[in-house]
């Protein structure tokens, strides 16, 4: 590979900010200032510095954290130390909503505008935050804000997220001095409160903890969510004290073969979405002859709606290590990768915590427990794509390419991360094999439904009295959970499943939450996303948004999604104010539209862009079509 | 001499083919098997040179027991599968497929484009007028290719084509993400300045003439392309001792463009700037 560069050069800081991640470069080879003797007899390059491609999507985000976007010469410079042609990785930056490869200033303003915070006012936030700072995306005083996609905030709504990029803790010092790295979340965040923050971001008052969330924080006979609210995130001994990593010495005494064998009689299906179960992909990639084995933690959690795995991960941090260090048992893995979300801030810094305790406790490491067992655990960030939570975009995203999807088959099991066999699981799932092994699959698959079996979180949020993350067994009814959350108003629609799920009626209260009960309701369960809708709501702008989400998240990999999402969103502004015999045609134009997408899609969100206004056409008759038919 | 390259033994799979029993050898392609079969399956982003990145979901068919459907140009053959090609539901997301292309990108030179919108009866201008395209102006940054993103579907070959699969330059990538995704060299930088070797490979595979000679695309917009006017003769590039066949397209006995033939077992229909661009010393009068 000849790579070409242009002549741009790497500002101090931008050369600081990659080389705290790569080192200082070895040789003129890898963008060393000075060529030496030995540059000139002897080309490092090949196959070895190929082999770091996977660190592209890491070196982008140290330049875009240290200086607030992208420049050409750091672009050049970071493809220079991983050998990675320009091009390719100019496609990777673009590819993220967070990355900018435009000049723009050190504080971005991401403001949700997505479904629950649409329902709680955005709108007339954004409308305020024109008149104080401007147009969205227009640069004022060192600051821009912008409109966001969900950001897993839905209890607080409506939300935001402040970066103000600039030198991490103990960074190398660069002339001028760096303004410090910081993030703040305002949430719920109001005009005032959001100026604020933009004009000194590290005074901005702390986040309440994960608890705040957890609506039945304390109370007793919680499994998944027992320790959030009542144990201190940050404390390794605080987390033992509370049963922690008596499940991994259960694994240890019971064998990786013991511990599939568990999560199988469990009947533990992952809880992502798919619902696939998670013993017999466990039993596929251990019993894969190459090697080495991969696992993969999916805390890329963007659906809209959805919150459970940050609340888990800020809560209880070290439960999640303790579960994937289990999965890496079960299924021969000594190398973990945990890819978050680029859009938590807070879980990083408790996850990164938790895993250096745990590394300097020998509960990470070569020995684990003196085990014999190597584990390790690497976080990776995402950075603003919603299309990197499908399994194999998630790969893609980690080894530095774009985060499209692949073709399936070949499976992950057999061809995943690198190319090698790969156990990608949900923080949820992952976190329900600790009760499995502490408390045996009998007394687990004894909870929930036959087919749905053990406790499930459901995310609650919109207009409801008490938003959160609620546990609840499997099986027990919308009606059930809607009663504990509080609907002070008159429930006019309720989205199952995030954008990718489907409405349902405030009538349906009976339909049971469980994969079963929800198929056989003609709806999903999804990621378990409960988004009440009163009627202070217009459907027909929440639809619409669904479809901007869609049009914005689509990677454009393939027509039907590309085309499909843009053209379903165009139908559906033309239809905003008009019902019956007047939207007839652009409804039947959706449908058409939208069966395509859903049959002729590569991935998951072509395949259900079109399901939740699907829904609401159907079962809700926003458009009151029915009779025009 | 040709070279005839002696392939070992294969199984053959056996499955169902639109009601038929089908024997392929294993690793087809439903594609394949069709083809064999003699099907007509419309394809975009397939190539005979490439492996296709199954994009542009106009082949897709119908494959008994699987929720979605399946690209038939990437899809193996699996022993005791039922495929059906010409079902209403694949008839249907083709037509889909089609109409979304045509709505948002210029077809005009897309070979058998037309015939295919009429074949599966896709009526592009349902979407309104206001219905957004691409609007990309034609890149014209050197003398010897054109970029005309407007005609673009986004099909990965020609990246595929300038990277791994064949010409390992790396000059251009697909930036930006969803419909404003589009391909580009890094910073959108002019192709003088990027890593562009001008190989003309990527024009090669392109299949809707996005990519295309400065001499056609002149042609082209003065009138005088006239494509059955054309002869095309192969013949051996005279650089250098490779050997690689030329196919040498003249028009009023003026070379006009030069492409190079597929089924070439050394070349697979690429070229280097000089066989590609270096004619010109044949004109000199």
């Amino acid at each position: 590979m000849d790579l070409h560069f242009g002549d741009s050069k790497p500002t101090g800081e931008e050369r600081a900010a990659v080389d705290a991640l790569l080192g200082p470069p070895a040789s003129a080879w890898e963008g060393a200032d000075d060529r030496t003797d030995t540059d000139l007899r002897w080309a490092r390059g090949g196959r070895e510095a190929r082999a770091r491609r996977d660190l592209l999507l890491p070196g982008l985000h140290a330049v875009n954290d240290r200086v607030g976007w992208i420049s050409e010469g750091a672009l050049d410079y970071l493809c220079r130390r991983l050998t990675v042609p320009p091009a390719e990785a100019y496609g990777v930056a673009t590819f993220y909503a967070m990355f900018a490869v435009k000049p723009r200033p050190a504080k971005v303003l991401h403001v949700c505008t997505d479904l629950a915070c649409a329902a709680h006012g955005s709108q007339a936030l954004c409308a305020s935050l024109e008149e104080r700072l401007g147009a969205a995306g227009a640069p004022v005083a060192g600051a821009v804000w912008q409109p966001s996609p969900c950001l897993g905030l839905c209890e607080r709504a409506p939300a935001a997220l402040l970066v103000q990029a600039g030198a991490a803790e103990g960074a190398e010092a660069t002339e001028p001095p760096s303004r410090p790295y910081a993030t703040a979340v305002i949430a719920p965040a109001t005009a005032e409160a959001l100026v604020l923050a933009t004009a000194a971001p590290e005074e901005a008052p702390a986040e309440p903890g994960a608890a705040m969330a957890v609506p039945q924080a304390g109370q007793p006979g919680l499994t998944l969510l027992g320790r959030v609210g009542v144990v201190d995130p940050y404390s390794l001994d605080d987390y033992r004290a509370h049963g922690g990593y008596a499940a991994l010495r259960r694994a240890f005494d019971i064998g990786a073969a013991g511990v599939i064998r568990e999560v199988t009689d469990a009947g533990l299906v992952g809880r992502g979405g798919a619902a696939f179960p998670t013993g017999r992909k466990w039993q596929a990639t251990a019993s894969q002859p190459a090697h080495p084995h991969y696992l993969v933690c999916n805390a890329d959690e963007s659906e809209p709606g959805t919150f459970k795995d940050r609340v888990v991960m800020e809560g209880d941090p070290y439960s999640l290590i303790e579960s994937m260090t289990i999965a890496g048992y079960a299924v021969g893995a000594h190398h973990g990768y945990l890819y978050l979300r680029g859009e938590y801030p807070r879980a990083l810094r408790l996850l990164q915590n938790a895993i250096d305790r745990a590394r300097a406790r020998g509960l990470l490491g070569d020995d684990i427990l003196g085990q014999g067992y190597a584990f390790d655990i690497e976080i990776r960030r995402g950075a603003g794509a919603y299309i990197c939570g499908e399994e194999t975009a998630l790969f893609n995203s980690i080894e530095g390419y774009r985060g499209e999807p692949r073709s399936k088959p070949p499976f992950p099991v057999e061809q995943g991360l690198f190319g090698k066999p790969t156990a990608e699981n949900n923080v949820e799932t992952l976190i329900n094999v600790l009760p499995i092994l502490t408390g045996g699959a009998q007394a687990y698959a004894a909870i929930g439904t036959a087919q749905s079996t053990g406790p499930k979180l459901f995310c609650v949020s919109g207009n409801v009295s008490r938003p959160g993350i609620y546990e609840l067994p499997f099986g027990a009814t919308l009606g059930e959970l809607l009663d504990l959350a509080g609907t002070p108003g008159e429930v006019r629609a309720i989205l199952l499943g995030g954008a990718a799920g489907g409405f349902v009626r405030p009538d349906e209260r009976d339909i049971p939450l469980t994969f079963e009960g929800t198929r056989a309701a003609g709806t999903t369960l999804g990621s378990g996303v409960v988004l009440v809708m009163d009627d202070t709501v217009q459907l027909p702008r929440m639809l619409l948004r669904i479809a901007e989400f869609f049009r914005d998240e689509s990677c454009g990999q393939c027509v039907p999604c590309r085309v499909g999402t843009v053209r379903q969103e165009e139908a559906l502004h033309r239809i905003q104010d008009r019902t019956g015999a007047e939207a007839a045609g652009d409804i039947a134009l959706l449908r058409e539209v939208g069966r395509a997408m859903k049959d002729a899609s590569i991935c998951g969100l072509g395949q259900t862009a079109w399901s939740a206004v699907e829904s609401a056409i159907d079962r809700l008759d926003v458009f009151e079509s029915r009779g025009a038919k | 001499m040709t070279a005839i390259p002696l392939q070992p033994p294969r199984r053959l799979i056996e499955f169902t083919l639109d009601g038929q029993e089908t024997r392929v050898p294993e690793g087809s392609t439903l594609l394949d098997a069709c083809r064999a079969a003699g099907k007509d399956i419309p394809t975009l982003c397939e190539g005979d040179t490439l492996t296709p990145k199954n994009a542009c979901r106009v082949c897709v068919v119908e494959v008994e027991g699987a929720r979605t459907l399946a690209p038939a140009c990437s899809r193996r053959a699996e022993a005791g599968m039922d495929v059906r090609t010409d079902t209403e539901r694949a008839r249907h997301s083709r037509k889909i497929v089609l109409e979304l292309l045509a709505s948002s990108t210029d077809l005009s030179t897309t070979p058998r484009a037309a015939e295919w919108l009429k074949e599966y009866d896709a009526k592009p201008a349902r979407f309104g007028p206001d219905a957004a395209r691409l609007n990309e102006e034609p890149k014209i940054d050197n003398d010897l290719y054109v970029r005309d993103y407007d005609k673009c579907i986004q099909c990965y070959k020609c990246v595929d084509a300038c990277g791994e699969q064949w010409q390992n330059s790396f000059a251009i990538s697909v930036a930006g993400r969803g419909f404003d995704a589009r391909i580009s060299t890094e910073h959108d930088t002019p192709l003088t300045d990027s890593a562009c070797v001008y190989c003309g490979n990527c024009i090669e595979v392109c299949p809707t003439g996005a990519l295309s000679f400065k001499s056609e695309f002149d042609m082209r917009e003065a009138g005088t392309w006239n494509e059955p006017a054309q002869t095309e003769t192969t013949t051996i590039c005279a650089y250098c001792g490779v050997g690689c066949n030329l196919t040498l397209h003249v028009q009023d006995n003026e070379i006009v463009k030069v492409t190079s033939p597929h089924d070439n077992p050394v070349t697979h229909g690429n070229l280097c700037i000089k066989g590609r661009f270096g004619y010109q010393h044949v004109q000199q009068h």
